[in-house]
């Protein structure tokens, strides 16, 4: 195994609390309002999609001791220097010191709004039926795999109950790599508490999934 | 969060504003990004896209039955006809509570978030705590916030893992029969609509 995810917290032992926050409370430092704007201006341009970006920041070897926006720049930077728009070099001295490459789509000030109320769809046309329908019983892969995905480990290898049927969306396993986006069915998958966390857990308990269908095997 | 900060937390501070402020400059160097575009960005989230957008698509579902359908049935078209569209919202799900069930939501892979409807994620969503144990500890996390609620109650989690966002709508409290839209609306929290809160109570009790 080669690619290693850092941000797959689900389940995990914590007894940290949870600490409350109120509604006003955006950013804690000037810089983290950088962060925001450099992030989604430079996902404007279009060179590198959203689980691109997933991959460069869950794959930092320090993620777990970083702070949301750390991981964002952390990230950024990273996809700069793979997409050949900064290099190392640059970004070690804060300042430009080859060519710019040419052809990057900018975003412009008065673009902001409709490229932020258009976003990115990932729904796409279903070309074949859905393997699924409501009420299916499936079983999830077990296992972990050598790429990006978002099946979380603690759903793993679980019985669950198909909920609903989501459409087609672009399958964030081979986008996230430039595979392109090999759209496939989504599901929204059901399982008890117990399935997941054993007799112990509550009976009055769910947890569901967002998965797409190479996740999921067929159960009688 | 605290305003004690240690020397450690001041360098680390500083030290991220330099890099962030390095890499802003290399950038616009580059003529990557707009610095006009920068500032919009900015104002967009401090100012026109929150939580107050959401709590304007609530107050609608409960004062007009036509709408709480369509939100619940489609709730990407119901929520843009209030003019909330787009990134991190281009596919929108609404769910919701009732006496028997509390629906509470958590991206445990990142932070995803229904940004159209509720803005930028606040600091605990995106917490290690938070995505750890809201999967299996809920009730938990909802003593966090103050919250019980009856053991006959159930919980589901909706854990965000692909491209659909997640709306509660809560209970609409009691005493409310004569409220305006408005007046509804202001009622509803932002931790309401993930399902870590409740809505306020008219009186002000809660």
């Amino acid at each position: 195994m080669s690619y290693q995810s850092h941000a797959d917290l689900g389940g995990q032992p914590s007894r940290a609390a949870v600490v409350p926050e109120p509604e006003g409370e955006l950013f804690h430092a000037p810089w983290e309002r950088q962060a925001l704007a450099l992030t989604l201006a430079m996902g404007a341009t279009g060179e590198w999609n959203l689980d691109m970006s997933r991959r460069a920041r869950e794959t930092l070897p320090d993620y777990r001791s970083l702070s949301y926006y750390q991981i964002w720049i952390g990230g950024l930077e990273r996809l700069l220097i793979e997409h050949g728009l900064l290099e190392p070099d640059e970004i070690a001295a804060g300042a430009k010191l080859h060519p710019p490459r040419p052809g990057v789509r900018v975003l412009r000030a008065g673009a902001v709004t409709a490229t932020l109320e258009r976003g990115a769809p990932t729904q796409r046309p279903a070309v074949q039926a859905a393997r699924f329908a409501v009420g299916d019983r499936v079983r999830t892969r077990a296992g972990s795999v050598d790429h990006h995905t978002r099946l979380p480990g603690y759903a793993r290898g679980k019985t669950g109950r198909i909920d609903r049927v989501l459409g087609v969306h672009v399958f964030a396993d081979a986008n996230a790599h430039g595979l392109g986006e090999q759209p496939q069915w989504l599901y929204t998958v059901v399982f008890s508490a117990r399935e997941l966390w054993g007799a112990g857990a509550s009976q009055r308990q769910s947890i569901s999934i967002d998965a797409w269908e190479p996740y999921l095997q067929p159960l009688g | 969060m605290s305003h004690e900060h240690s020397p450690d937390e001041h360098s680390e501070v500083a030290d991220m504003e330099l890099r962030v402020r390095a890499l802003r400059t290399v950038l616009e160097q580059k003529a990557y990004v707009d610095r006009e575009a920068l500032d919009v960005l900015i104002d967009t989230y401090e100012t026109r896209i929150g939580p107050r957008n959401g709590a304007r698509v609530v107050a609608r579902a409960w004062a007009d039955a036509g709408f709480r359908a369509w939100l619940l049935e489609d709730a990407t078209a119901a929520i843009a006809s209030l003019g909330y569209a787009g990134r991190q919202g281009e596919h929108m799900v609404a769910v919701e509570n009732t006496a028997d069930l509390h629906n509470m939501v958590v991206c445990t892979l990142c932070s995803c978030y229904p940004w159209p409807v509720l803005g930028l994620p606040p600091t605990w969503y995106k917490s290690a705590a938070y995505r750890s144990r809201a999967v299996r500890d809920p009730r938990g996390v909802l003593a966090d916030f103050g919250v019980t609620l009856p053991d006959s109650t159930e919980i589901r989690i909706w854990d965000s893992t692909a491209e659909v966002r997640y709306l509660v709508v809560p209970r609409r409290p009691a005493g409310t029969q004569d409220l305006a839209e408005e007046q509804l609306a202001a009622l509803v929290t932002r931790d309401s609509m993930i399902g870590t809160g409740l809505p306020r109570s008219p009186d002000g009790t809660r």
